[in-house]
């Protein structure tokens, strides 16, 4: 299977734009608010071989109150947390009546070199566990080698499985090679979801990577993600929620992408149940930028629990 | 025939190991003693002040946990980069201090000699600072100094190069990251020093170099979270109230220094175990003994 209309991407002015947006001058109350917008849309994530039931408790501690200091008006809770399935069931625990959403990797995250019926088992086995949201990864062996049915067709049956959970698509671009690629990737997954059935405003999300490989997630692949979901939601008048992750790292890039998002799909999508960063070190910095704005003086790393 | 235009050096800072131009694009003329403009400085302002502290965070585990030899064979490194360029500093206090040219010799000298002080203590402070305590049970005591971790230096307006070496070689030395603010009125000296600092083996961040105005940095250094420990020089009444409320925050270790142009060349005053101790925390360790 094609995607429907091709969509080449002018690499030259993709990278241009992208960089535009990174020279707005965001201060004070709006940087703030920017910053508390930010902490509410992040997915902390924790996906290591290390991870342990204790280390995922702290980080769904950390999930409800990022900051546990002194503070004016609460810093609010972030969107969601996103573990190995194995941790499913910890975190769902630690985060049942927070509205702080459970998130697994599955379908043989990060590879998802595995038979397909274990990816699937690998879905529903996290669902069943209390996930009520997937990041899968697509099979970039197959896309690469054009074999663009095949993803398309795993891609419908994980959605399947999903059953009410919400699902992100992780494309792993860092593999992709080229914009035209990331693309192509895009309009794909999109499309093999919308044609499995009706979809609602954030039932599905594209996301950049797994973080396991660089580049991760940079301003001119997410532009061109962005572009898709716009261009779809053009046509079909659905949303689709976009993620980026692995690689942002300062409160500073965080801004970029929110400027990039407003600019690209307008503020319907600066809300966290269309756009996630995933993230890890990304949170301390925010709430270093935040403290730094509220009582003027620069933070330390150890002022923030490291989870 | 053309004439040869010269070639004036820009100064900039110096920050985990580059040489960026400040971020608010100020800089400062610097003037000789008829009045010429030789250069221009950047003035610094708190932003970079923060991108030093992060460069210094970054470099501080590799730097405390250098082997104290390895840290004195850098410090003697420097000294013997600043001996090759004795000429080049000599003439930078001549034209910016107003000084004779024997003087300015002699704070070169004294500044090289310093640094080798400073190497030759670097892995013998700790026996001087460090003790065996007599405890009633069947333990060792030992008390081992540990560097107290990022620490800001501000250097007096005179002696423009020794001040800033002395006050810069002791938390070296005891295996702090410095961000260190140079003599406002004459800051070429510092600039030069930054140079020497990246050409002898000094790992990126470990010494920041800032040049500009001393009351503007004060108090977010002061405020700094992130900073451990701040010794000045020569502080006013007011600016000394500053540091010490902003320091109180986080319970920074601050040090203050006021001393003659004598004194600043008396070896046993400023350059001694005791002056590398305002750097370090004290770490007390009870070790089993059979009895």
């Amino acid at each position: 299977m094609q995607p429907s209309r091709n969509h080449p991407v002018d690499s030259v002015m993709v990278r241009q734009r992208a960089a535009s947006f990174t020279s707005r001058s965001i201060k004070t109350e709006a940087k703030l608010a920017g910053i508390r917008l930010a902490i509410s849309m992040l997915d902390l994530t924790t996906l290591e071989g290390k991870d342990s039931p204790e280390k995922v408790r702290a980080l769904c501690r950390k999930a409800v109150r990022p900051y546990e200091g002194p503070i004016d008006h609460p810093v609010p809770p972030v969107a969601a947390v996103c573990v190995y399935p194995s941790h499913v069931r910890t975190a769902a625990k630690m985060l049942t009546g927070t509205g702080v959403h459970v998130a697994s990797v599955a379908t043989g995250f990060p590879s998802g070199q595995y038979p397909l019926e274990v990816r699937l088992r690998d879905v529903t086995a996290a669902v069943e566990s209390g996930a009520d949201e997937i990041d899968m990864v697509i099979n970039r062996g197959a896309f690469l080698s054009g074999r663009h049915g095949e993803v398309a067709e795993e891609i419908r049956q994980v959605w399947q499985a999903c059953d009410g959970a919400h699902l992100k698509i992780i494309l792993e671009t860092g593999e992709l090679e080229t914009y035209d690629n990331v693309r192509r990737a895009s309009d794909l997954a999109i499309e093999a979801v919308d044609s499995a059935g009706v979809l609602q405003d954030g039932d599905v999300f594209i996301k950049t990577s797994t973080g396991k490989i660089s580049p991760a997630a940079t301003m001119p692949v997410t532009l061109v993600m962005l572009e898709a979901i716009r261009d779809h939601f053009l046509s079909t008048g659905v949303r689709i929620g976009m993620k980026p992750a692995g690689g942002i790292r300062t409160a500073k890039s965080a801004l970029h992408y929110l400027v990039m998002v407003k600019e690209t799909l307008g503020d319907e999508w600066l809300t966290p149940d269309l756009f996630r960063f995933g993230a890890s070190s990304l949170t301390n910095d925010l709430l270093r930028q935040l403290l730094k704005g509220l009582t003027g003086r620069y933070m330390a790393m150890h002022d923030f629990s490291e989870a | 025939m053309t004439t040869r235009l010269d070639v004036v050096k820009t100064c900039k800072l110096f920050i985990g190991g580059a040489f960026p131009r400040t971020e608010s694009g100020r800089s400062m003329p610097l003037h000789d003693t008829k009045d010429r403009v030789i250069a221009h400085a950047c003035v610094a302002s708190r932003k970079d002040m923060r991108n030093a502290v992060e460069a210094a965070r970054k470099a501080a585990s590799g730097w405390e946990n250098a082997t104290a030899y390895l840290r004195g064979q850098i410090l003697y490194r420097m000294a013997e980069m600043l001996e090759g360029r004795r000429e080049e500093f000599t003439m930078a206090i001549r034209n910016t201090g107003g000084v004779t040219p024997a003087k300015a010799r002699r704070e070169v000298e004294a500044s090289i000699d310093r640094l080798v002080r400073f190497a030759g203590w670097s892995d013998k402070y700790q026996q001087v600072l460090g003790c065996q305590n007599p405890v009633a049970g069947p333990f060792y005591n030992f008390t081992v100094p540990q560097p107290t971790g990022i620490t800001a230096v501000f250097a007096p307006d005179t002696p423009s190069l020794l001040g800033l070496v002395t006050l810069l070689a002791a938390p070296l030395c005891a295996g702090c990251t410095v961000i260190a603010v140079a003599s406002e009125s004459q800051p070429l000296p510092g600039v030069l020093l930054s140079e020497i600092c990246a050409t002898s083996d000094v790992p990126p961040g470990v010494v920041n170099l800032l040049t500009g105005q001393r009351a503007e940095l004060l108090e977010p250094v002061a405020r700094h979270r992130e900073i451990d420990a701040v010794v000045a020089a020569n502080l006013t009444a007011g600016q000394r109230t500053t540091l010490q409320e902003g320091a109180a925050d986080n319970l920074k270790r601050v040090h203050l220094v006021k001393h003659t142009e004598a004194q600043w060349e008396d070896d046993d005053l400023v350059a001694s175990p005791w002056n590398i101790e305002p750097f370090v925390e004290s770490k007390t360790i009870w070790h089993p003994s059979s009895t």
